[in-house]
């Protein structure tokens, strides 16, 4: 089973090999062919893919009720998990996405053998979750100072918040924490350590791990230490790179001017995210997406009161009455049941045929 | 009493070892869940495990009362008794006390005696759980056997519907 | 130490426990005497125009499949990729966090790791991912991918069968991944090889031909009903006089075929007869039983979404030749599931129908404006609300109840206070079991979606040893020894369960205890309920 991982993390190394040696030398490619590549094949696969899904038909309105009912008006409904009206199910997914409310219901308290209430280690894959993917998304808002000039209000805003945490470390060696550090950027690092260590650890994730599990995250790892690094450890020349990333987004790149001076550790970092981009829509990653799509989840659970329309409905062979009856005709007569016809008629209409 | 009284204070450490033994006979997955899991009701595999393993530790100081050692193995026995275990597998898991108390207590003075003397319980312990099993399987086929005739069968009987040899239904 | 008997641990080294740890793709599946249940019968696979019928036997090595088998099986996923968007997003979104894993109750009773609900789906995923995906056909293994082989196919059909549909796993994932709709598609799917179980595909064609489950046909219908109707002179000395098949009642009246023919549900549906019996005096209400419509259940949803559809049919076909105004749903599980998420889609538009209106309260069910079937629980709580019953709920004061979520009205429907409501109101002790066992988070009875067979009597028991164990806290905590339930396969498959698991508890239908309370006009003095047993305070009478 480790195969899926080292396999995995193998992968990693190997790009980050190949954006080292490459990177510098071929900045053309890695620096500008190679983001565009990943850019296209992410925006193009995630389009097919939703496009895939939503292709495909809702013959059933299947919602997952998880309370109470819509109905007598003297039951209270639970109007978000058992939601019966449009708004209910935006509620619900809403707490759905921004909060894994799903999963909140794993940590929700349990009691012990000796009768005490605890929280088990399932709390910890919710904060685990939640620190992750709000980090990435911090992270994420954040690097778009390096695709907008001038960089906006709100960014910089969230750039101070992110980096309300000081502590400085000045020796000649090490200075860290001279640019503020930013807590979303080591809460992803040790969001995601914490999400491969359950998988290695907890055997019965690791029994279910595939080596698509491990893989994102050692992407994702790599993304966040590289990242670290040059902002904290090894600078880079950041005019080179916002100068870069803006003719990216400008199209001027397409000149295929590379500004100098932008050290492999920066490549490193590109591929990692390149890669990332490429994949997501082949992979799990895609889960995004998904969770808006997912029948259980977002179809109004008023099931009774509305009809849903199956799109490919078809007619069916059925039993009728008028079989039944013609089988069970005498015993029914026998034993007092009512019948539509009299034994007489139906003979006689069978001969008529 | 050279071992005995060491038993009581290492109670801890040999039902840890002994529950984790045990344990250890399902698949390593589910092992941590029986494990860590500690809600009775999220786990009662463990929950009945654990359950039963105390109570006979317990008993083994105190001495043996057939009737409460009975009720000490039924439950663990019951579940074991419906999983994917051999008979040998679904019992064996008492013997393991005795390597397990060798383990513990075996360096002790005079540990010998006290030892076979305790040997001697466990023995009784696992023809106890042998006779539980096996009463737990006759109960099951007794339900296979039986389940059908004892709802339906009733049912039909009572209304009369079905001709028994003997004499007629219904009445 | 002197010790002349060998070790212990040598004694113990020839047992070997542990499975050695490999991936689970490399571990084979091993079909184990009853955790299965015997192959369906020819003749009902045959009876419903069914692919593949056949005589065949899970434990032999040839299946006695169809040459083509593997693109029968290829072409009807590509199929149902596209008719189910559930499916095609299920087998694409999952991150095998392992949420799900410890939720189901096979895994915990079994501790068998494949019947984890991740891993279940896993199953067919890999064969997904193999077929349908880039990653999968460039990577094989390393895209956790597989092909379709008779080892993976066996695999399938074993674990489909170990999955009771109860939807437990999908309250937990954060993407609402419901293993009970990827079972039901995996079964469709291994239906087209006539992979059924008898369990599930001999019911269906007893429900197809004669209107129930158990093949029984109108006559003996009529006459077990008659027999209630003697039973409960017995009890209560009054006679009713329930309507069959009958045009223009006010209500059809359906429920599974179970409370026609099994103890305990017999009891149940002595209570219907009474209840009726009591509108009708008091209020005038006609209700009708139909004997071409006289299964509730839908074993066909165990068997794919067309048969469900198939036999669903009855209800609206005989609803309309009665010329009803409305339908009313006995007590039943997955009944009701395919009433509240998939009747109305498949068989409606009912609009020969009227909205549901209680005609005795004036209550009108709007949740069910469109469907038109209302179910009993929502009914008798609505008549006991208005204070239209006369009840007497000290007659059930030797019951001390506890109330078990089926799983279907749960997380299909979300039915929790209703039944509550009426049973508390019938009955004067009460308790709930723990939190994390009831409502939504309730857990299954081990032996729904057509699992609930002899032969696999170790499934069932370990499938029901986390509800069992729940029964078991209350018992001892508060001296219960009832069980109600809304569910006909729970009443067949409970009382089994309890008889290995806590031997004190019985299992009890709500509608029984409603009929024990209920106050009939011009009834004789109780001394017994509906079992013939004594009442509270009767014990002495009772000769």
């Amino acid at each position: 089973m480790n195969k899926f991982y080292l396999s995995s993390l193998l992968a990693v190394f190997v790009l980050a090999l190949i954006a080292w040696a490459g990177g510098p030398a071929l900045p053309w490619l890695f620096g500008i062919v190679l983001p565009y590549a990943a850019v296209i094949l992410f925006v193009v696969g995630v389009i097919r893919k939703v496009m895939g899904w939503s292709r495909s038909a809702v013959p059933f309105a299947i919602p997952t009720t998880g309370g109470q009912q819509r109905s007598m008006p003297w039951i209270n409904q639970n109007k978000i998990d058992n939601p019966s009206t449009k708004f209910g199910v935006f509620i619900r997914m809403a707490l759905e996405i921004l909060t894994f409310r799903s999963l909140f219901r794993n940590t929700r308290i349990k009691m012990t053998e000796e009768g005490r209430f605890s929280y088990n280690l399932e709390l910890f894959l919710w904060i685990g979750a939640l620190a992750f993917h709000y980090a990435f998304l911090a992270t994420l808002v954040r690097h778009l100072r390096f695709f907008l000039e001038p960089v906006p209000l709100c960014i910089k805003a969230i750039e101070t918040i992110d980096s309300f945490f000081r502590f400085e470390i000045s020796y000649d060696a090490i200075q860290f924490g001279l640019p503020g550090v930013y807590i979303s950027g080591i809460v992803l690092f040790a969001a995601v350590s914490y999400l491969f260590l359950r998988r290695l650890l907890i055997s019965k994730v690791r029994y279910i791990s595939l080596a698509q599990d491990y893989f994102p995250l050692f992407l994702i790892m790599g993304i966040a230490f590289t990242g670290i690094l040059m902002r904290y450890f090894t600078k880079v020349e950041i005019a080179a790179i916002k100068d870069l990333t803006m003719s990216l987004v400008t199209f001027k790149a397409l000149a295929f001017n590379v500004p100098q001076g932008i050290g492999p550790l920066f490549y490193i970092h590109l591929i990692l995210v390149c890669t990332l981009l490429a994949y997501f829509p082949f992979s799990k990653l895609m889960h995004m997406g998904g969770i808006f799509l997912s029948p259980t989840r977002n179809m109004t659970a008023n099931t009774r009161e509305v009809r849903h329309v199956n799109p490919w409905n078809y007619p069916v062979k059925v039993h009728t009455y008028e079989a039944y009856e013609n089988e069970f005709r005498e015993k029914m007569i026998e034993a007092g049941l009512p019948v539509d016809k009299m034994p007489d008629e139906s003979t006689a209409e069978e001969e008529k045929e | 009493m050279s071992v005995m009284a060491p038993l009581g204070s290492q109670k801890e450490a040999i039902l840890g070892r002994w529950l984790a033994r045990v344990i250890d006979t399902y698949p390593p997955e589910t092992a941590r869940f029986l494990r860590s899991q500690k809600d009775p009701f999220a786990n009662p595999v463990g929950h009945a495990t654990r359950q039963s393993l105390t109570a006979l530790i317990d008993l083994l100081v105190a001495g043996l009362d057939e009737a409460a050692a009975r009720a000490a193995l039924d439950p663990v026995i019951r579940v074991r008794a419906i999983q994917a275990f051999s008979p040998a597998q679904a019992v064996g898991f008492v013997f393991d006390l005795k390597v397990i108390l060798r383990e513990t207590l075996g360096t002790l003075p005079k540990a010998a005696d006290e030892l076979s003397l305790l040997d001697g319980r466990i023995d009784r312990l696992a023809l106890i759980a042998f006779d539980i099993y096996m009463q737990c399987r006759e109960k099951i086929y007794e339900l296979k056997a039986n389940e059908m005739k004892n709802t339906t069968y009733k049912a039909f009987a009572r209304a009369g519907l079905i001709k028994d040899q003997d004499q007629g239904a219904g009445q | 130490m002197a010790d002349e008997t060998p070790k212990p641990s040598e004694l113990l080294s020839n047992i070997d426990y542990r499975p050695p740890a490999k991936q689970w793709m490399d571990v084979p599946v091993n079909i184990r005497k009853g955790m299965y249940c015997y192959a369906a019968n020819p003749k009902s696979v045959e009876y419903l125009g069914l692919p593949n019928a056949r005589a065949w036997n899970p434990t032999d090595e040839d299946w006695k499949l169809p040459e083509n088998w593997q693109q029968i099986l290829h072409e009807g996923f590509k199929e149902r990729l596209e008719k189910f968007r559930s499916i095609k997003v299920f087998m694409d979104i999952c991150v095998r966090c392992g949420a799900c894993a410890d939720k189901c109750h096979f895994f915990i009773g079994t501790g068998d790791p494949k019947n984890m609900p991740v891993l279940r789906a896993e199953l067919l995923r890999s064969v997904y991912r193999n077929d349908f995906t880039l990653m999968g056909k460039l990577l094989g293994r390393f895209a956790g991918a597989r092909p379709m082989t008779i080892d993976v196919l066996k695999e399938w059909w074993y674990y489909l069968f170990q999955c009771t549909e109860c939807r437990r796993c999908s309250l937990y994932c954060p993407y609402g991944i419901d293993t009970a709709e990827i079972t039901m598609f995996g079964r469709e799917l291994i239906n087209l090889l006539g992979l059924n179980i008898d369990w599930i595909a001999t019911p269906v064609a007893n429900c197809y031909r004669t209107g129930n489950h158990l093949g029984i046909q109108p006559h003996a219908f009529k006459d077990m009903i008659d027999f209630f109707v003697d039973d409960i002179e017995e009890i209560t000395g009054v006679r009713m006089e329930p309507n069959f098949n009958k045009k223009g009642a006010d209500i059809l009246f359906i429920t599974p075929s179970g409370d026609v023919f099994a103890d305990p549900g017999t009891y149940t549906c002595m209570g219907y007869l009474m209840l009726f019996h009591f509108l009708k005096e008091k209020y005038g209400l006609d209700v009708t039983w139909s004997t071409y419509a006289s299964e509730g259940g839908n074993f066909g949803s165990f068997t794919s979404h067309e048969v469900m559809k198939r036999l669903n049919a009855k209800m609206y076909l005989e609803a309309r030749r009665l010329g009803v105004k409305w339908i009313l749903g006995g007590e039943c599980g997955h009944m009701w599931r395919v009433i509240n998420q998939y009747m109305d889609t498949m068989n409606g538009p009912a609009d020969f129908l009227e909205v549901p209106v209680n005609p005795i309260t004036g209550t009108r069910f709007e949740n069910a404006a469109s469907t038109k079937m209302v179910h009993i629980a929502e009914f008798t709580a609505d008549l006991i609300k208005h204070g239209k019953l006369d009840l007497k709920p000290e007659r059930n004061d030797n019951k001390i109840l506890t109330f078990h979520d089926s799983c279907n009205p749960a997380r299909g429907m979300g039915m929790f206070d209703e039944p509550r409501y009426v049973i508390q109101n019938v009955a004067n002790h009460f308790y709930d079991m723990p939190a994390n066992t009831i409502r939504e988070q309730t857990f299954c009875c081990g032996s729904g979606s057509g699992l609930n067979a002899g032969e696999n009597m170790e499934e069932r028991m370990a499938g029901g040893l986390p509800r069992a164990n729940a029964v078991k806290y209350v018992h001892e905590k508060h001296g219960v020894n009832m069980l109600a339930c809304v569910c006909a396969i729970d009443r067949a498959a409970l009382p089994t369960s309890m008889a290995y698991w806590v031997p004190e508890v019985q299992v009890t239908g709500m509608t029984e205890l409603v009929a024990n309370a209920l106050v009939l006009p011009g009834e004789q003095e109780r001394t017994t309920d509906l079992r013939g047993e004594p009442l509270p305070g009767m014990e002495e009478a009772d000769e």
